[in-house]
């Protein structure tokens, strides 16, 4: 038996570091595995109330999740390799052209 | 304090060191590698909690194939390995958006819950009866998201493809 | 707007044509227009207008006065058309026999000059201009004959001075032609003020309730208007009369009118618009007749003063045409003093007006045709006409004793009337006075005709006779003149006093004495005149008068005092005034104008440019400061959007969670 309120605040602790996470680093592809962390914290929520009130749904959306996260990781990866391929590089500041 | 509790803590722990070593290695690989532990704790909590299939599939999806592409991507974008400053200077503004983040949902939570209820009961939630739920009920889900797999698979070759003297 | 007003049929029988007295007037004014917009485009530019409308108004005016030989009784209609306070202002139709006999006058003189131009007028370089004025002149009379009220007398009135100024000045590049077309217009302006006048006088004594004529002559007789109020708007009336009929002393602008082509003499100075005058005399007789006795007796000095002055001073003329213009004026001097005779006398002067408008444009023409043929006015440069000229010659001798008297030619019917009508009232100063002047008349008559057919050519030209256009006409007037005599003669009937008459037709009366006398007097004016001109002699003999040919040259000096004391005392400090006035009254305030429209446009560009451009700019530089500071937004770096983007997202739950 655990108390719930322990796996929420886990799951916002986590979901907080992976925005601070985008927010902050540099490296594009960094940034993709902060926004991981961020979706991890939202599976765990998930599992969390679907193993409170045992309904499976909150358990079939989070696996839902997770292919879509794989999923987007696919795309996002392949659209840094294509930045990579034009700026040879792949730091978020320098991709700036809508800078005034 | 049960029992359940303590080893959630630790993992949960565990979880948060390695999410933040995530967040702050200097080193892209090691931070890659700080993601499987953070992702791994998770996915112990998810078998901790009883839900067993997205326990193992958090293991093999995530740990198994994520982490693998980001390896790979940070590889083909020739990564610098080393040691090297990967923040950028609103470092700041991040910090303090996260901790408002933080602190708007703990407050959130507080609201609706409070500290010690509800009580999560731990019990199985069998692969059997998740397989039941995904074809049965959410089966139009399921194909969407394949579909949705389907279109990611071909976007990704697409984009990366190299322009062949066209 | 139109109300059509009361139509009052007196005869027996239906109003016959004279219902259409009006169109009569209107032909010659749709021409007139029809000529100003189409006529130089026309084949032989532009006469068949006026030629067919007046034609067609001729018939119409025969017509007319079958109506009147019938037995038929006036006939009068009008319609309203505006109004100024009380006062109605209408425009109608007064037909009776005299309107008749006036209608057939203006129409037949004026055809014939509409033809006679058609040759005359050959190859001028306002020949479409001259036919215009030409129709409207027609027109204009036509309406003085037909109106029954003042104002519509009026209009036409005027209408006639203006067409007349034209005519005259019709050769303007010649400064001796518009300056007697200005002596005309002046001339004859001093006389319509009074005349303008005295309408307004007998308007206003009706109470400014009508304008017509009848009605005011109604009201008249019966004594509803103060006798002194009738003679004064007699006398001014006559002032009009004295200065459109060239009545003493404002005679002097006729024999200069002659500058003018002659077709414009015959018809305006001999034929119609010299006798407005005394037609309006005739018109408004009961005016004249209601006045007190001393208005008609001044009328009559008047005349008589014409008549024999102008006689007299046709003796000296060595221009044809002004021999010709004195007479005219000496006839309407006849006229005039008929006039003043009684309504007898009226009648007589009609008959007069009636005959003498024909043989009078039949001697103008003649002497067109002549000066034509010779391209000159002067009988000295004459002679011998008779010869080369014989169509001319003859009709111009039908005029001449017509003119000068002799029966059975109309002329001496109606200076017959004239005589009987002072020896019935028994006015014997006048009766002498023109019994002398019928003879100057015969006299002068018939120098003009010796010094012109008879005798050797003088002049240096090739005369010839003239087209059949112009001889058309003369042919025409003068069988008219040869007839037109017996519809006045006691003897025939005397139908033209059946038509003309004052009140009730009078029975005319056939003196011998009177007759005989006049005779006489004539012949031996035509046997003196024969002896003395049947050989050309330099000088002329009636120079052999001494002071008094000096004093007849010089027309009594007339001219000389009204330029010396009336026009120079009046033109040059009034010049000078006009000049001073524009230049620093009406130029300074013109110049005012301009300077303060410069500095209010100063004023002006200030706030536009200071004020108005100044707060746009200031929009469109705050816009664009705005701008280049919301920019450092835009940074380009997706993370600081990203970071934004939670921060909203933070604050919004908490908002929507706590509402």
């Amino acid at each position: 038996m655990i108390r719930l309120p322990l796996i929420l605040f886990f799951s916002a602790t986590l979901f907080s570091i992976g925005v601070y996470g985008v927010l902050a680093r540099r490296n594009a592809v960094l940034v993709l595995m902060s926004i991981e962390l961020m979706l991890n914290a939202v599976n765990l929520n998930l599992v969390g109330f679907s193993q409170l009130w045992r309904d499976l749904t909150g358990q079939v959306f989070a696996l839902f999740v997770i292919a879509i996260a794989a999923a987007e990781v696919g795309i996002g990866l392949a659209i840094v390799l294509l930045i990579y391929r034009n700026r040879e590089t792949i730091n978020v500041n320098e991709v700036n052209l809508l800078k005034w | 304090m049960t029992s359940q509790e303590y080893a959630f803590v630790v993992l949960a722990l565990v979880g948060t060191v390695a999410a933040v070593r995530v967040v702050t290695a200097d080193n892209v690989v090691r931070a890659a590698l700080y993601l499987v532990g953070a992702l791994g704790s998770v996915g112990a909590i998810y078998l901790l909690l009883g839900a067993e299939f997205v326990g193992w599939v958090q293991i093999l999806i995530y740990v198994g194939a994520i982490v693998i592409l980001f390896l790979f991507g940070l590889m083909l974008t020739k990564a610098p390995i080393g040691r090297d400053a990967l923040d950028n200077q609103s470092r700041g503004l991040a910090a303090l958006v996260g901790l408002a983040i933080l602190a708007g949902l703990v407050f959130l939570m507080q609201d609706a819950f409070g500290w010690n209820d509800p009580k999560v009961e731990l019990a199985h939630a069998t692969s059997e009866a998740i397989g039941e739920s995904i074809f049965r009920q959410y089966v139009l889900p399921f194909e969407a998201v394949s579909f949705v797999l389907l279109a990611a698979l071909i976007g990704a070759i697409v984009l990366s493809r190299r322009d062949e003297g066209s | 707007m139109f109300q059509h007003g009361e139509e009052v049929a007196e005869a027996a029988g239906s109003a016959g044509l004279t219902r259409y007295a009006w169109v009569v007037a209107l032909l010659p004014l749709l021409s007139a227009a029809v000529t100003l917009f189409f006529g130089k485009r026309t084949p032989g530019r532009g006469w068949i207008y006026g030629v067919i409308t007046v034609g067609a108004g001729l018939l119409l005016s025969l017509g007319i006065l079958w109506h009147f030989v019938d037995g038929g009784g006036t006939y009068a209609s009008s319609v309203d058309w505006f109004q100024i306070g009380p006062l109605h202002m209408t425009l109608g139709q007064y037909v009776d026999g005299l309107t008749a006999v006036m209608l057939i006058v203006v129409t037949a003189v004026s055809l014939c000059v509409h033809v006679y131009s058609i040759g005359y007028m050959h190859g001028d370089q306002r020949f479409t201009w001259f036919y215009v004025a030409l129709s409207l002149f027609t027109a204009a009379m036509l309406n003085v004959v037909i109106a029954d009220n003042l104002f519509q007398l009026l209009v036409g009135w005027e209408v006639m001075g203006f067409c007349s100024y034209i005519l005259i000045g019709h050769w303007w590049e010649e400064h001796v032609n518009s300056s007697s077309a200005i002596k005309a217009f002046i001339t004859t302006r001093i006389g319509d003020v009074p005349f303008m006048f005295g309408i307004f006088v007998l308007v206003a004594a009706t109470g400014f309730a009508t304008s017509n004529i009848v009605e005011i002559e109604h009201l008249i007789a019966g004594d509803e208007i103060s006798r002194a109020v009738v003679s004064i708007a007699a006398l001014l009336l006559f002032g009009g009369a004295v200065g459109k009929s060239a009545q003493f002393p404002l005679h002097v602008w006729l024999p200069d009118a002659m500058a003018g082509p002659t077709p414009v003499s015959a018809l305006i100075h001999a034929a119609t618009m010299v006798a407005a005058g005394v037609y309006m005399v005739g018109r408004l007789y009961g005016v004249f007749i209601n006045a007190d006795p001393w208005v008609l007796q001044f009328v009559g000095v008047i005349g008589v003063i014409t008549a024999f002055g102008a006689g007299l001073l046709g003796l000296v003329q060595d221009d044809i045409k002004r021999v010709l213009a004195y007479s005219t004026v000496s006839q309407l001097g006849y006229m005039i003093t008929l006039m003043a005779a009684g309504p007898a006398g009226r009648n007589a002067a009609f008959f007069h007006l009636f005959s003498h408008a024909f043989f009078k444009a039949l001697l103008f023409l003649g002497s067109g045709s002549v000066i034509h043929a010779c391209h000159t006015n002067n009988m000295s440069e004459m002679g011998g006409l008779r010869k080369p000229m014989p169509i001319t010659f003859w009709t111009f001798l039908i005029g001449s004793l017509a003119l000068a008297g002799v029966p059975p030619l109309a002329g001496f019917f109606s200076k017959d009337e004239l005589l009987v009508a002072l020896e019935h009232e028994h006015e014997w100063g006048l009766f002498v006075a023109l019994l002398i002047a019928a003879g100057v008349t015969a006299f002068y008559t018939t120098r003009m005709v010796m010094q012109t057919f008879f005798g050797g050519y003088r002049g240096h030209g090739h005369p010839h006779e003239s087209p059949a256009t112009m001889t058309g006409p003369l042919v025409a007037l003068a069988t008219a003149t040869l007839g037109l005599g017996f519809l006045g003669f006691a003897a025939t009937g005397a139908p033209f006093f059946d038509w003309v008459f004052f009140e009730e037709p009078e029975e005319i009366t056939f003196v011998v004495w009177v007759a005989a006398l006049s005779v006489g007097v004539v012949a031996l004016g035509i046997g003196t005149g024969y002896l003395v001109y049947r050989r050309w002699r330099e000088p002329d003999p009636i120079a052999a008068l001494g002071p008094a040919y000096t004093l007849l040259v010089n027309k009594y000096f007339l001219d000389t005092i009204y330029w010396r004391g009336i026009i120079r005392p009046v033109r040059d400090p009034l010049a000078a005034f006009v000049y001073w006035t524009n230049q620093n009254i009406l130029d300074a305030a013109v110049n005012g104008a301009a300077r303060i429209t410069q500095v209010s446009s100063r004023g002006v560009q200030a706030f536009d440019q200071d004020v108005i451009d100044g707060a746009v700019n200031g929009i469109g530089q705050t816009a664009g400061f705005t701008g280049g500071l919301l920019r450092y937004l835009q940074s380009g770096n997706v993370q600081r959007y990203a970071a934004f983007l939670f921060a909203g997202v933070v604050i919004l739950a908490v908002i929507f969670t706590r509402i």
